[in-house]
């Protein structure tokens, strides 16, 4: 399959630098998944690019068959531009579950784009995106849902939140919702914000130094995309890289 | 143990406390009254260092005891490695508590028992108290306190308060009912085990039982020859089970009238407008 190569006219490109865009020869394979019937297959996948002028498009085609579930989770941090793609399309009965965290710093640039298909009925897709943007690097996050004539009962939820550290970070969140079918769920949330500094207050007032009390803040924050983890060791270990990240130390 | 001298500071450039003096002696329970928006949470945002909160003026000067072998605090309190940044000198002339920053303050001994506890989702009260504590006793020189050690420490204050190991764990005040978070406050202030308290309103929101509870859990903590308490009500009730040594009228930004115990029964007799005139 050849791909037409993006421009900035793609919605899900739209963010996108046009240095990448230009420098753009082909766009990588999408990794394909078939998740037969009734099956549960899960993914965690650390994606660091090592160095800043690196470009790092990882693309998945999921295809998740009746009845079967996909457990999706990802942490993007590091180096010059990563980009996670991933297009995802859902039989009768599915479950999509995802939870993505992108932490930037310098002048990195992530992107977390997902296009959900909600093509047959009763399928239920769980989204979590967390992005921490500091110095001047930007995060964007893009959930596109679409729900087809004949998906009825569709239960969809999106959840993209950005934490901005520093005013010269930029975060862009967007939900996309292509709504056909009438008994469908569709909750989407999409909010930027700072950290509470209520909260920073009442750590420090306890005895955390500032610097320790912005740290458990954001811990807690991208804490939540992996909240739906159900294996413990994992959900350690996804919790432990991002802690690494938001550190600086992965 | 606390000498507040002519205080004046600013909230958002506008003035709030207005030349505020008060002496608080370790062994001490000083009640502060006085009507909504005198300015009582603003002194103990300012005494703890609030962001936001400017002093412009005056002085506070923050003397605790050394340490004597405290309430709470894990096993063995008192084992100081090398010299402690944060320990006055032996009759010394205490420190300036303006000068440090809130978790500074924090681990010198101060607490603040907010009128509006703070939730911090994703955070387990657990986790949040055993680094915080953790994080005073390495500013104080003391060895950390173990999970173990930590966990026996938070379960006898959160048993001593009627409160459930189970909401321990979760998030810090996330969902907890107003008298929870005020409960909660109480246990904390057990596991840190401070000098000074400052309780803002601790007693409001809490059932006729719960008072009772938190009222002797003041006295269990901090009714002590080195410890001091600076208590925040609207109420005479919390003030029958933790007697005050001393009763302060707070109006307008300073302290403008002192007394005993019999002030506050006065006080919810007359109300605020009779004694000032
Ligand atoms: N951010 C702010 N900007 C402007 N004014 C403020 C701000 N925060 C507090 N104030 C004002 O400062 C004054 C003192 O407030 P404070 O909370 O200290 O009162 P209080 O004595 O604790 O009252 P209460 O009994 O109702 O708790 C009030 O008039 C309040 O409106
Ligand atoms: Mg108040």
């Amino acid at each position: 399959m050849t791909i037409a190569l993006p421009t900035r006219h793609d919605e899900e490109w739209h963010y996108a630098p046009v240095e990448v865009l230009a420098g753009l020869k082909a766009l990588p394979e999408a990794q394909h998944i078939l998740v037969a019937a009734g099956e549960t297959h899960p993914v965690y996948k650390c994606v660091s690019t090592g160095s800043a002028s690196k470009v790092d498009i990882q693309r998945y085609q999921i295809d998740i068959a009746a009845d079967a579930r996909c457990e999706a989770f990802f942490l993007l941090t590091g180096g010059g531009y990563k980009r996670l793609d991933i297009d995802v399309t859902l039989a009768e009965g599915a479950h999509f579950e995802l939870g993505a965290v992108g932490i930037g710093r310098a002048e990195e640039v992530t992107e977390i784009v997902t296009r959900l298909r909600h093509v047959a009925p009763g399928a239920t897709s769980n989204q979590v995106m967390r992005g921490v943007a500091m110095d001047t690097a930007t995060i964007t996050m893009i959930g596109r849902i679409d729900v087809a004539r004949q998906a009825q009962q569709t239960d969809a939820a999106l959840g993209v939140k950005g934490l901005l550290l520093d005013r010269t970070a930029t975060i862009n969140a967007r939900p996309e919702l292509e709504i056909y079918a009438d008994d469908v769920k569709c909750a989407h949330g999409c909010a930027i914000g700072q950290l509470d500094e209520m909260a920073l207050f009442y750590a420090q007032q306890r005895g955390l130094p500032m610097a320790t009390a912005r740290n458990l803040l954001m811990q807690a924050f991208v804490a939540e995309a992996y909240g739906a983890i159900g294996d413990a060791k994992w959900r350690e270990h996804m919790t432990g890289y991002a802690e690494a990240a938001l550190r600086g130390t992965f | 143990m606390l000498q507040i001298n002519n205080l004046h500071a600013t909230v958002a450039d506008k003035p709030i406390l207005k030349g505020l003096s008060l002496s608080i002696n370790a062994g001490e329970i000083h009640a502060i009254m006085g009507p909504n928006g005198a300015g009582k949470s603003t002194l103990g945002y300012v005494l703890s260092g609030r962001p936001g909160y400017e002093v412009t003026g005056g002085s506070v000067t923050f003397s605790p005891l050394p340490l004597a072998g405290g309430a709470g605090g894990g096993p063995e309190t008192g084992t100081s490695l090398s010299g402690p940044p944060l320990t006055p000198p032996a009759g010394g002339r205490g420190m300036d508590l303006l000068e440090l920053d809130p978790h500074e303050r924090a681990a010198a001994g101060l607490f603040l028992g907010f009128q509006y506890p703070v939730e911090i989702p994703g955070v387990s009260n657990v986790q949040f108290l055993r680094e915080a504590l953790n994080a005073q006793r390495k500013a104080r020189g003391e060895a950390p306190l173990s999970g173990g050690d930590f966990l026996k420490l938070a379960r006898a204050q959160a048993d001593a308060m009627g409160m459930d190991m189970e909401m321990l764990k979760r998030p810090v005040n996330v969902g907890f009912s107003g008298g929870e978070k005020k409960r909660n406050e109480m246990v904390q202030m057990g596991i840190l085990d401070p000098k000074l308290a400052v309780l803002d309103e601790t007693d409001s929101g809490l059932d006729i039982d719960a008072l009772r509870v938190v009222g002797e859990g003041i006295n269990r903590i901090m009714r002590r020859p080195d410890k001091a308490v600076l208590l925040i009500t609207h109420y005479q009730r919390l003030l029958d089970y933790v007697q005050p040594d001393f009763v302060h009228v707070l109006a307008d930004g300073r302290i403008t009238r002192s007394g005993g115990p019999e002030l506050a029964l006065e006080l919810e007799r007359e109300g605020y407008r009779e004694l000032a005139a």
